[in-house]
């Protein structure tokens, strides 16, 4: 199909379904005339429940913790997807001179960049740690302190050091990484199958809302969702900088 | 509503706009992560701070990086293309 | 004016469709394809919203304050982070098809019109 009958088709298609979904949408209750139910039930139950102060938390890794494990699979296989479509790529000519010369050839990066760089690392590392730990009590979590701790290694590629990259966080620890972390998630539901009978249930000490150590499995579960995002997004990136940076000759090229 | 609230959305509803109408990839790259921006704002008017922080982490970090490496990659491949054809 | 939320996120979700058919390079369309997903964000946010609420954060509220929805926020929150990773799959699926066919435009697809 051309462009252009590409383009007829979707404004004649695109205003129908227009239509159809700003009527559907009108069919809301008014913005901020909240009708909902679990919301209010949540807000009125979930400190007392749970001894959480982020209620957000304490819905993403305990109230719906078995949505949250499908969300984790969700993750992990398309990370994997990811890695069987690009290392495929990789596997035809890969001369590690090559490589050696790369990280010569990308070193483009001023001194004041890898000053900065090497300040952001130690400081981007403790936020990370930071907000997954404190996943129960302030905004964050797992989701969030994940992409946070996988950004302190890529600012050693922002220093323009690629290779030096892979000796800080070389693929089998970001792979282990990923993998204990998915595996880490679905230990902490089987623990409470285990110890308090029903996949998921709480099964360590509650104590006192607004402590570090309270709200019984939130922060086990909020570091190993931590562990996985890190380790997925690591190994997303590396792969996509290992096609990008790493030049292979052609057959009989360069 | 507040003006804040209705400023968010206007927002929102240019830069989504012109993440589509961008004239190249790596401008719309761009564009995206200041339109991650402006949802970032949005959620942290809706009283949502862990859905800003999941946004903004995920708009300047995640997103762009990856964009972009698939883009120098397909440029990679069209360099290589071309010199395999002088040959 | 409550409407203006919902209807920003219609515009959204066309726009994004609009930009995924027109485009004519696979990255083009994936970025729409974002677009088009944050047209969901607005939407639950906007179903859980209300009037007055604080953020469901308890640590320097009372427990007894009116707060906007947090279970719509979490399906927000964890579909972010997702969309990010199904993004990385999709450009891996880019970057493999401009090697397969040497362009990015879906007319040059030719394995996807026999």
């Amino acid at each position: 199909m051309s462009r252009r009958a590409r383009l007829v088709m979707f404004g004649l298609a695109g205003a129908g379904f227009g239509v159809v979904l700003v009527l559907g949408l009108a069919g809301l209750p008014a913005f901020g005339d909240y009708k909902g139910v679990y919301g209010n039930v949540i807000n009125g139950i979930g400190v007392t429940e749970r001894r959480a102060t982020d209620l957000v938390t304490a819905l993403n890794f305990d109230f719906r913790a078995f949505d949250t494990l499908g969300e984790e699979f969700i993750l992990f296989t398309s990370v994997l997807g990811v890695v069987l479509i690009l290392r495929q790529m990789r596997g035809e000519q890969d001369r590690p001179s090559q490589r050696e010369a790369e990280e010569h050839s990308f070193a483009g990066a001023s001194a004041a960049l890898r000053a900065l760089s090497l300040v952001l690392i130690p400081m981007l590392l403790a936020l990370g740690v930071y907000v997954v730990v404190h996943g129960a009590l302030t905004p964050g979590g797992g989701f969030q302190g994940g992409v946070i701790l996988a950004a302190g290694p890529l600012a050693v590629f922002l220093a323009g050091r690629y290779l030096r990259m892979k000796t800080v966080a070389p693929t089998i620890v970001e792979e282990l990484g990923d993998a204990i972390g998915a595996a880490g998630y679905a230990l902490v539901g089987l623990g409470g199958l285990v110890f308090a009978g029903v996949f998921f249930k709480n099964f360590l000490p509650l104590g006192i809302p607004g402590h570090l150590l309270s709200a019984g499995q939130l922060p086990l579960a909020s570091i190993a969702v931590g562990l996985e995002v890190s380790g997925a997004f690591l190994v997303a990136f590396s792969e996509f900088l290992d096609q990008a940076l790493v030049v292979r000759s052609g057959p009989g090229g360069s | 509503m507040t003006v804040l609230q209705i400023a968010a959305l206007a927002a929102v509803a240019i830069g989504g706009t012109a993440v589509v109408v961008a004239p190249n990839p790596l401008k719309q790259t761009l564009v995206l992560s200041v339109y991650g921006m402006s949802l970032t704002a949005l959620f942290f008017v809706f009283q949502a701070p862990d859905v800003a922080l999941s946004e903004i982490v995920i708009s300047t970090v995640g997103l762009p990086v990856m964009i972009l490496l698939a883009l120098r990659k397909v440029r990679q491949n069209e360099r290589q293309g071309e010199r395999e054809e002088e040959q | 004016m409550s409407f203006l939320p919902f209807a920003i996120a219609a515009w959204l979700f066309l726009v994004g469709l609009y930009g995924i058919v027109s485009a004519d390079n696979l990255i083009r369309a994936i970025l729409s394809l974002t677009v088009v997903q944050s047209a969901t964000y607005l939407v639950l946010l906007g179903v859980g919203y209300s009037q007055g609420g604080q953020a469901p954060i308890f640590a320097d509220i009372p427990q007894t304050s009116k707060a906007v929805d947090p279970v719509v926020q979490v399906l927000v929150l964890t579909d972010i982070v997702i969309e990010a990773t199904v993004t990385a799959l999709l450009l891996a699926l880019a970057v493999q098809a401009h090697k397969r066919f040497g362009s990015l435009n879906p007319e040059d697809l030719r394995a996807l019109q026999d």
